[in-house]
């Protein structure tokens, strides 16, 4: 954050400075040949000192190059000519013109994070005086816990303009943080108090300062003034302790959604059929690769579509996951059944097979499954706890699943054998019902669920050979837990041991979290040997 | 009863095969010298190894194809020890053992790298090492081609603390649970209070191996950097680097804001990651690919035929990194040290091999040092750009000399800088 | 005994033990320590190393490992193949072992390490002044030796003794000894437990004073396994022919018969159970010295999962069948990873499928059936 401030300090000293002085000189000057050529040529120091003077002219026309440079869309040619380069169309920086056919040989416009952190203070400072609510919005909410006393004639000039009344809540509190230091008393205490209704982590920090003791004399020394502040802090700390309250469920909730997706298509090849399918992970991974692999269709061939990806890649996934499955099904598994433990061994070595065979066929190394631009992102509650839309898609992906899993196996005809093949085999067959064929297709369903498990899963983690392996255990452990042959116990124990992990994990650390989890389940099932929801009648005898 | 003596006779006659195969392996006369390549092709380090056997086997055609070492081919001996450690141990003996072979080239963990070392000790062989690590290790029969910790994470420590860097105050050290980034970070923490910073500035976290859920750390990560200004120093290992940065991504932490620099993601790291929303996070290495000087265009280029002449997987976007480069450096400066000493005897070539040049890709000339068995190289750090790449925003002027024992580290100014005599 | 008992089950119960070894199997278990003992030791002792009989001590290194990995076979067939419990958590046990003798071992490295404290290496890095109590008296062999059996055996004792006596069977059983295994796995990676973490114990100089990497240690070293694992094989032999053997295999068929005869499985199970763990705890302390390295990836469940592949390709149910499946095993992933170390893992990956497929007695079954 503070680094933020300095930023905001120089770009907006010297936006006050333009007011002042300046202004009436250099608004001819705005967009200067010298200053582009400063900004694409010059070293770090001249690039930031072009930088102010830009911003000092106040003009909106640089904000187009200004975002070009953070896109890395400015490239040099020669050594007069500034270029900004859209994919093959390229317009001079100085005139405007359009530049064709680009030059030969041209450079990047280069920029670190020094540069980048001032550009981004320049383009907020810029859009405060823009005419569009949504880019003054963006602006304030840059300068957000990031003010300073340099700022003040500014804030204030754009709060005497502002009518909006989020903007002008946002810029009064900007005001506030930078009034902190005021050395006028009325107008400290008054900053503090108006403190209390922020959201903003750096708040939070400033108001420490105010409490804070600098050597042995406390840094603010009047008392009421720390008073009124402790009562701020308590205000702005409860707040923010909700958020990071709301931030650990979702979390846990978001862990939860993986490990219940994971062990859903356990759930129906162990749980319902008891095949101990250890190449389940596996299905998962493949269920990842098939989504890379539709991804780099779409981007060669639809790329104006690809945002949207993931909705072909999720049908393919399944297909993939549980055609794989059905001829594991076919070729192996059926000799098995009745041997469960037998299962286990075969099903490892197909699992070998399939991690060697994705090694050879794509290589060991990891591949990149992008994130659609509308799962990037994410909302902001309470300002210091961010939802990201993609745990949220995948909250929302994994309940779809579930209901979609449910209702195959209790509203349909094929759902109906399932059930029937897995609670009595003999009788079903008696009845008619095609066991071998029900088989068949319920380990495919089973896989190809691993299959979309593996499509939600490659977009938070890696996609690589060794995918699957990471989470076969948390999956078995999942089922188990749960109680084999339900579904139901499958969920609650899905979402409960991620978010007991979560909040484990914010009070001992990561691994004691997961050994206490782990230790939980062994001690559970002393308790109650069948799972959370057991099996009724002679089932259980089984 | 039937499908019983069939499957006896396919069993014996498989037997048959194999014993047939094996002896009608080319008897090789002592017209070629043996190599070995010991990198896990299998299991959770395949992802890191693999690509650097191929360099391996690059390098080595390139020098078959310039007439080998001595007027002799090189013969490669691949074996996998699928990133299992006493495996190591195991195929180190028998490629000096059995094979015979003059120089072996390979491990990248630290734990590989101490299981294989009595071996090589004992056996009196040749390996050369091409990874970072953390030092405090110095033994005769080993050549460290890759960085020591102060030709990699001091320099990144001193960027990040000066203007051009932001001038951080606050440090998150956060690892995976091992010795690199432990030793690492205890370097780092004695050099932070040599420079002032206080203890309650430092945040240490550690994550186990595998670890992909980085919800929590990031948002306590978000939480310490809202006392100042903060960096992260990341030593998270291998598959964990892509759910952190994810996770960064997701939870809207910039590099503007929080930069992160990084020990152990490099161009090969990048690949399996959407780098838009990293654009600015550091890395520290000896070697980036986006390098430009001829040496590194030869290089990239000879990897890309390769590459695609054996129809690697990803060859349609070749990439180079720093442990490939080192691989590349260790395999020639043993050629060169091999032909000075006449032989491929190991302390023949080990003195050989002291003062060794080579005009490395990175455009400087990389030395072996006269005594400590480590290069000197020069280090840049690099910002990750949209594209994947790194563009370098600091570099050191000239080649550092590596201190494998860290100055930092109590007790070490006592250390001889040569392997101990036995 | 009731007069209700089904009439198998009863004569099953009241059969007369057998011997332990038939005649040719002693002729077989002679042939074997003869081997062992004589030749191997005087092959690579003795001849000269370009000699055509010479036995490398590559060989000898390798096939003393698989030695150990045998014994933790017999330890399992012991229980899975007769009691039908099976543990996906064996490589527990046999870490746990390996890691008590690594500590004695640890110890006696002394000064010599990269620090030259009296402290392991690890220990110095983490800025540790002393040892933390469960090292103490870990520099005594004979402690050490007493913590190889003890350690997994309690261990094993008490988490078998709440398991069995919540009657948790089959799947149950399996998943959550791969849990156990899991979170000690975890437990031992961090550096904090004060066990080396990730890199484990290494860099061993001598065992009971003599260097451990001198010719006549490896083949004392190789000896003590063959003994041991000659020893195992008469021990589960005969316990397996015993009256226990036959209680333990009604349990595997039919537990609640068994119970209703009056026979509580908890103590059969739980002492088997706990026998099994020691042998693996046995066969880790003679592995650690071996391969100069135990870390924490031994209790990895992929790990506890492959050692019952050794059992099923060798032949449960058989002891000879384990150590079989142990040495057929590991020999060919010591061949292919050489042969073919980009291709190896197809191979085995199929060699599982066919075995559980075609040999649901594994390589065994197809010799003993047509005795039968």
């Amino acid at each position: 954050m503070l680094m933020r401030a300095l930023s905001m300090r120089r770009a907006v000293a010297a936006v006050i400075l333009a007011l002042t002085t300046l202004l009436p000189c250099l608004a001819a000057r705005a967009m200067s040949p010298e200053l582009i050529h400063e900004l694409a040529f010059g070293e770090n120091d001249a690039k930031i000192k072009a930088l102010g003077a830009l911003v000092a002219a106040d003009d909106p026309k640089a904000l187009p190059l200004l975002q070009a440079l953070v896109d890395g869309e400015v490239q040099t040619a020669g050594n007069r000519q500034v270029l900004l380069v859209k994919g093959d169309n390229a317009t001079d920086a100085v005139t405007g013109a359009v530049v064709a056919p680009l030059p030969e040989s041209r450079d990047d416009v280069v920029i670190n994070n020094r540069v980048r952190r001032e550009i981004a203070g320049a383009i907020a400072a810029l859009k405060l005086a823009a005419p569009d609510r949504a880019v003054r919005l963006a602006g304030v909410k840059a300068l957000q816990g990031g003010a300073d006393e340099d700022m003040l004639p500014a804030v204030k000039h754009a709060l005497a303009k502002e009518s909006d009344a989020e903007i002008r809540g946002l810029l009064e509190l900007t005001r506030a943080t930078i009034q902190l230091g005021s050395s006028d008393r009325a107008t400290r205490i008054a900053a503090i108090r108006a403190l209390a209704v922020s959201n903003d982590v750096s708040t939070k920090t400033l108001l420490l300062v105010v409490l804070g003791k600098k050597g042995d004399a406390w840094a603010e020394p009047d008392g009421d003034i720390r008073a009124e502040a402790e009562k701020s802090l308590r205000s702005v700390e409860g707040r923010l302790s909700t958020g990071e309250m709301v931030g650990r469920v979702f979390s846990g909730l978001s862990l939860g959604s993986v490990l219940l997706l994971a062990a859903l298509g356990l759930a129906i090849t162990y749980g319902l059929m008891g095949v101990i399918n250890m190449a389940h992970g596996e299905l998962i991974m493949v269920g990842a690769y098939a989504t890379y692999f539709v991804q780099n269709l779409f981007r060669s061939y639809a790329p104006a579509a690809f945002d949207w990806y993931l909705v072909a890649a999720l049908p393919a996934a399944f297909a993939a996951s549980a055609l794989i499955g059905m001829v594991m099904e076919r070729t192996v598994i059926r000799f098995l059944y009745g041997r469960p433990l037998e299962t286990l061994l075969a099903t490892w070595g197909i699992s070998l097979i399939l991690i060697q065979a994705v090694r050879t066929l794509f290589g060991a190394q990891n591949v990149q499954v992008e994130n659609p631009v509308w799962m990037s992102g994410g909302i902001t509650v309470f300002a210091n706890s961010v939802l990201p839309y993609s745990r949220i898609v995948i909250i929302g992906f994994a309940a779809a699943v579930l209901t979609m899993v449910w209702l195959l196996l209790t509203r349909t005809r094929l759902g109906l054998f399932v059930r029937g093949v897995t609670q009595n085999r003999q009788m079903a067959a008696a009845l008619g019902v095609p066991t071998s064929r029900v088989d068949t297709f319920a380990f495919g369903l089973g896989s190809g669920i691993a299959g979309l498990a593996g499509c939600a899963l490659s977009q938070l983690g890696n996609v690589g050979p060794d995918l699957g392996q990471s989470y076969i255990v948390d999956s078995f452990m999942v089922v188990v837990l749960g109680g084999v042959g339900q579904l139901a116990g499958t969920v609650y124990a899905g979402l409960g041991l991620g978010i007991a992990n979560k909040f484990l994990e914010a009070w001992s650390g990561v691994v004691l979290a997961k050994i206490a989890v782990l230790v939980f389940i062994i001690v559970f099932i002393q308790k109650r040997p069948q799972g959370l929801f057991a099996l009724k009648g002679r089932m259980a005898e089984g | 009863m039937q499908r019983r003596i069939f499957i006896k006779r396919l069993v014996l006659s498989a037997a048959l095969a194999t014993a047939g195969l094996t002896a009608t392996v080319p008897v090789l006369g002592a017209d070629t010298i043996k190599v070995g390549i010991l990198h896990s092709l299998s299991g959770t380090m395949a992802i890191s190894e693999t690509v650097l056997k191929d360099t391996a086997l690059m390098a080595i055609e390139e020098i078959n194809a310039k007439g080998g070492v001595m007027g002799k081919k090189l013969e490669v001996v691949v074996v996998d020890p699928a990133s299992n450690w006493p495996l190591f141990a195991e195929k180190a003996r028998q490629l000096i053992t059995q094979d015979k072979v003059a120089v072996v080239f390979g491990c990248w963990t630290s734990v590989s790298r101490k299981s294989v070392l009595p071996v090589f000790e004992e056996l009196n062989g040749l390996l050369f090492y091409p990874v970072q690590y953390e030092g405090e290790e110095l033994s005769k029969n080993v050549f460290y081609t890759g960085a020591a910790p102060n030709q990699q994470a001091i320099p990144a420590l001193e960027y990040l603390m000066s203007k051009e860097g932001g001038g951080a105050k606050r440090f998150v050290l956060l690892g995976t649970d091992y010795v690199y980034p432990r030793t690492t970070n205890k370097i780092l923490r004695a050099f932070l209070k040599s420079k002032g910073i206080k203890d309650s500035d430092i945040d240490e976290k550690y994550t186990p191996f595998g670890h992909s859920d980085y919800q929590t750390i990031v948002a306590d990560v978000k939480k310490f950097a809202a006392g100042g200004k903060t960096a992260v120093i990341s030593t998270i290992n291998g598959d964990s680097n892509v759910p952190f940065y994810k996770e960064l991504g997701n939870q809207g932490l910039k590099a503007t804001d929080v930069p992160v620099v990084a020990f152990s993601v490099g161009e090969e790291e990048l690949r399996g990651v959407d780098t838009k929303p990293l654009v600015g996070h550091l890395a520290a290495w000896n070697y980036f690919m986006s390098l430009k000087n001829p040496t590194n265009d030869v290089f990239k280029k000879e990897w890309a035929d390769y590459a695609k002449a054996k129809k690697l997987p990803g060859a349609d976007k070749p990439l180079t990194n720093d442990p490939m480069e080192a691989t590349y450096i260790g395999i020639h400066m043993w050629k060169q040290a091999v032909e000075k000493a006449k032989s491929t005897d190991t302390d023949k070539v080990v003195a050989a091999m002291a003062g060794q040049t080579f005009k490395a890709p990175s455009g400087f000339t990389a030395k072996m040092d006269e005594k400590n068995h480590h290069l000197h190289k020069p280090v840049f750090i690099g910002e990750v750009q949209a594209n994947g790449q790194f563009n370098v925003v600091w570099k050191t002027p000239g080649p550092v000399r590596a201190q494998p024992w860290s100055p930092f580290i109590e007790g070490n100014d006592k250390k001889k800088d040569e392997p101990e005599k036995k | 005994m009731n007069a209700t008992i089904p009439l198998r089950l009863r004569t099953a119960l009241n059969a007369p033990v057998h011997p332990v070894l038939t005649r040719r199997g002693w002729i077989a278990f002679i042939v074997a320590a003869y081997v062992l003992f004589v030749l191997v030791p005087s092959a690579h002792l003795l001849l000269p190393a370009n000699h055509p009989m010479h036995l490398s001590e590559y060989f000898v290194t390798l096939t003393g490992k698989i030695m150990c990995y045998a014994i933790v076979a017999l330890a399992m067939d012991l229980i899975w193949g007769y009691a039908g419990i099976l543990s996906l958590g064996h490589g527990l046990f046999f870490a746990l072992g390996g890691y008590a003798m690594g500590m004695y071992l640890m110890r006696s490295i002394g000064g010599e390490g990269v620090y030259h404290s009296d402290l392991p290496d690890f220990m110095v890095f983490l800025d540790w002044k002393t040892y933390p109590w469960y090292w103490s008296f870990t520099d005594h062999f004979a402690y050490a030796a007493a913590l190889v059996v003890l350690v997994p055996g309690v261990l094993a004792f008490v988490f078998g003794y709440f398991a069995f006596r919540s009657r948790i069977k089959g799947v149950y059983f399996s998943i959550i000894t791969q849990a156990l295994t899991y979170a000690f796995m975890l437990l031992f990676f961090r550096n904090d437990t004060g066990f080396g973490g990730n890199n484990g114990f290494t860099d061993f100089k001598r065992i009971l004073g003599f260097p451990i990497t001198a010719p006549s240690t490896r083949v004392a070293l190789f000896a003590a396994t063959g003994v041991a694992m000659l020893g195992a094989l008469v021990l589960c032999r005969w316990i397996v022919q015993s009256k226990v053997g036959r209680v333990l295999t009604a349990i595997r068929d039919a537990e609640s018969r068994v119970m209703f005869i009056g026979y509580n499985p908890l103590y059969y199970k739980l002492a088997v159970w706990t026998l099994s763990a020691v042998l693996c705890g046995i066969a880790g302390a003679l592995y650690v010295p071996q391969v100069g390295i135990i870390n924490p990836g031994e209790m990895s469940p992929a790990n506890s999962i492959e050692i019952a592949i050794w059992v099923a390709v060798g032949g449960r149910g058989s002891l000879v069948g384990a150590i079989l499946g142990a040495f057929l095993v590991n020999g060919a992933k010591s061949w292919f990873t050489q042969a073919f170390p980009e291709f190896w893992l197809f191979f085995l990956g199929l060699i599982f499928i066919v075995v559980t497929l075609f040999l649901p007695r594994g390589v065994v079954g197809l010799f003993s059936r047509k005795r039968s």
